[in-house]
């Protein structure tokens, strides 16, 4: 089975560098038209809809995005390292290492997260009080709370993707570059460590930014085991408040603001680092 | 006590009651009918948008890029609620401003409406990718012949792009058949949310979801195969890229 | 092409508002789409079974409407009701204050009195000074979720709002939360249940606020809709006096549930 590229899949699902519009290109005529009218709408929904419970929940929805975004950072970092070796055993592995990780890519990949999550949390951790040796260990504090759970699982989530990536990118090293290491006398480990290794994840660098906006965009399904990030306190306006449209409304706004300035950022980084074509 | 073993009954999956094995695949049945719905309606959607953003006028391109942009940035469990909520009130408040009754929309209808809406969003993306790899010499040529726009679209553009689309609308059928799963937030009785019923009911949790994910991964695999089917009818002819 | 796919776009919404104007007479019952026994949980062969589906149906056939049951996610139940998802909600939703700025009441079908249970061995009153410095769980726009926070929360309580019941039942049984406030008798009837049995004891019930907790349960409405409000309460009135009501209660509970 030939799979395809998740570059490209990625890439439609999630805004990347690519996409940002260049300054100059904002103000041709029909543009600046545009933006009047979505102005007036903007106004318009400021205007009409319900907006006083907004200072009110401030502090919360402050906390709610620092939530939002430790949440992708330490879950994108952790599953990044993951990935790695995961990628390895996919391409150099003995077979039962390799077996196993392309199992638990397929596995991953082949089911919701939502479910993933539900099983770690639901399932998993009501079998933990079972066994008096977690109670009294040091972790039962940690596993009474639920956001080792929503690490967990978005940590196992972005490994299982970006693993299969990071196949890709070993896979993708020109063999004769390893050649010529071993060749210059380098041991295994070291043509590794110095040339294979760097070479990969500057290949699978890019394939990060559409990774990690679509990390940001899996992250409120925590909301649903309890953790308090931005979609679960617009969860709590709308229900203290009855409204629907507002919060959401503002929910996708946030959504879109992080998404702009997380891919702003990888714009900068790239210009540091010149990845494409590599 | 620690043997968790006794734990697992597996009778509560048979598929008579009191086995809760035809209520699961009863949501499975209602996950691919939406998945099925959603995904054919993406591709509709993308069709249209795709050739909006590469033939249309100034705004139509601007409006493809504003509709792409926004799904692909805020998240599937936003946008579902979103267009769950407000899509559906919305359809009805524009029948009444035209004077007709309002419309009943049913749950299924209105899961298919969301799935799709994201979905065609995604599908706009991959098209467009494909049509641009599509020469421009074959397009040309067919014009030259004084084909119409749509007789272009229907005879060349879209035979031509199929073998580059295929592998990214592969992957969104993929993506659509585990998106489903979203719309248990919303209360529709797919297979996740009568999962957790069934598991809520039972207190059965690790033995409900594990079979949830087995049907789920079943769906993946039977879709892998029947994908690698097609792509390799899709890829006859054409030169492999090394 | 074009002229076919203007026939075909006609016929599809006439044939959607064909079918909606044919089935106009229906209504929409809308209810929290988990198990929240033993009012209304799901069975195994997927039907919906408990005291307030029996009650539903009891209603519905006084008040010779065609009801169908729609269950809905419990933190949209309302928005659902105002977006003319469902018509009306029977799904053991108190009548408040609060919730009456948005939507409307019939008069009260039920009334009971609220609960607090905890994990066995761990002694504490249902009060703020005993729950001080635990973590309670509620449900989400419950009244219990108003009144935990007002009353233990602001006296040194963790409240901890989960989207259903179940929920917070699953993480008191797990021992992620010590206690669990909720309806006497949706506690009740998870405390008898294996699970319950083995983890947890009811604690005893909070003390009544009117202002929160409501003056029992009502099937909620669509403001306006006056002509359906008075069909339920006239059908809700009928069968508390014809006994069906007691009739099909005392398959569930061995007093009246109707409260004084």
């Amino acid at each position: 089975m030939t799979t395809p590229a998740p570059d490209e899949t990625t890439h439609a699902m999630a805004y990347t560098p690519e996409d940002l519009p260049t300054a100059a290109s904002l103000f041709q005529p029909h543009r600046i038209l545009l933006m009047a009218i979505f102005a007036a709408l903007v106004l318009s929904a400021a205007w009409f809809m319900r907006w006083d419970w907004l200072p009110q929940y401030l502090p919360k929805l402050g906390w709610g995005i620092v939530v939002t975004l430790v949440m992708l950072f330490s879950t994108a970092f952790l599953g990044f390292l993951f990935a790695v070796p995961l990628g390895l055993a996919q391409v150099t592995g003995p077979w039962p290492l390799k077996a196993l990780a392309k199992g638990f890519c397929t596995v991953i990949r082949g089911t919701p997260l939502l479910l993933q999550l539900w099983l770690l949390y639901y399932g998993l951790g009501s079998l933990f009080p079972q066994f008096p040796a977690i109670r009294s260990s040091f972790l039962w504090p940690y596993l009474r709370e639920s956001w080792p759970y929503g690490v967990a699982a978005l940590t196992i989530s972005f490994a299982a993707y970006e693993g299969e990536v990071m196949r890709g990118a070993f896979a993708g090293v020109p063999a004769g570059e390893l050649e010529a290491a071993r060749a210059f006398g380098m041991s295994r480990w070291t043509a590794f460590r110095r040339i294979w290794l760097p070479r990969a994840i500057h290949r699978a660098l890019p394939t990060l930014n559409g990774e990690t906006v679509l990390q940001l965009k899996s992250t409120p399904l925590v909301a649903t085991i309890t953790v308090i990030d931005v979609y679960a306190v617009i969860s709590k306006v709308r229900q203290d408040t009855f409204l629907t449209y507002e919060p959401l409304l503002l929910l996708a706004l946030i959504y879109m603001c992080l998404t702009g300035i997380l891919v702003i950022l990888f714009r900068k980084l790239e210009n540091r680092i010149p990845t494409r074509g590599a | 006590m620690a043997d968790p073993a006794p734990f697992i009954n597996w009778s509560l999956l048979a598929l008579s009651p009191p086995g809760w094995g035809s209520v699961l695949l009863s949501g499975l049945f209602n996950s691919i009918q939406i998945a099925v719905g959603g995904y054919s309606l993406g591709l509709l959607l993308g069709v249209g948008g795709a050739f909006g953003k590469l033939y249309g006028g100034p705004i139509v391109k601007d409006l493809m890029e504003c509709y792409t942009t926004i799904v692909r940035a805020v998240p599937e469990l936003v946008l579902i609620l979103l267009l769950y909520y407000a899509g559906t009130d919305l359809i009805n408040q524009l029948l009444a401003l035209g004077g007709l009754p309002s419309v009943d929309i049913s749950g299924l209808a209105a899961g298919i409406f969301v799935i799709g809406v994201v979905q065609g969003a995604y599908s706009t993306e991959v098209l467009r990718g494909a049509i641009k790899a599509v020469p421009a010499g074959q397009i040309e040529a067919a014009r030259a012949f004084g084909m119409s726009p749509i007789k272009v679209m229907t005879r060349i553009t879209l035979p031509a792009m199929l073998p580059y689309a295929i592998p990214g609308l592969s992957n969104l059928w993929l993506i659509a058949t585990k998106d489903t799963a979203l719309l248990a937030v919303v209360g529709f009785s797919e297979l996740t949310l009568v999962t957790r019923q069934a598991a809520g009911t039972t207190k059965a949790y690790l033995l409900f979801f594990c079979a949830a994910g087995v049907l789920y991964l079943a769906l993946t695999l039977v879709s892998n195969f029947f994908i690698g089917i097609i792509e390799r009818r899709a890829r006859r002819g054409l030169v492999e890229a090394a | 092409m074009q002229k076919t796919l203007k026939v075909i776009a006609l016929a599809a919404v006439l044939g959607i508002s064909g079918g909606a104007l044919a089935q106009a007479e229906q209504v929409k019952v809308g209810f929290a789409a988990e198990p929240y026994p033993p009012f209304t949980s799901p069975d195994a062969s997927g039907n919906w079974e408990g005291w307030e589906v029996d009650f539903q149906k009891a209603v519905c056939a006084e008040a010779k409407l065609d009801c169908v049951i729609t269950p809905v996610a419990w933190d949209g139940i309302i928005p659902a009701l105002t977006s003319k998802k469902i018509d009306m909600i029977i799904g053991s939703m108190s009548i408040t204050e609060e919730r009456l700025k948005t939507i409307d009441f019939t008069d009260k079908y039920y009334n009971t009195p609220t609960g607090v249970i905890g994990a066995k061995g761990v002694a504490f009153e249902a009060t703020p000074e005993g729950l001080a410095g635990k973590t309670i769980g509620v449900q989400v726009s419950t009244v219990h979720q108003v009144y935990a926070n007002k009353y233990f929360g602001e006296n040194g309580a963790t409240v901890k709002e989960y989207q259903t019941q179940d929920e917070a039942n699953q993480d008191l049984a797990a021992g992620r939360i010590d206690a669990v406030q909720a309806d006497a008798i949706a506690l009740g009837a998870f405390l008898k249940s294996d699970q319950g049995q083995d983890c947890c004891e009811l604690k005893g019930n909070v003390k009544d606020d009117v202002a929160i907790l409501g003056a029992g349960v009502g099937i909620g409405l669509r403001k306006g809709e006056d002509d359906l409000k008075a069909k339920l309460n006239a059908a809700i009135k009928a069968i508390r006096e014809n006994g069906t009501y007691d009739a099909f209660s005392k398959k569930y509970f061995d007093f009246d549930i109707y409260g004084g």
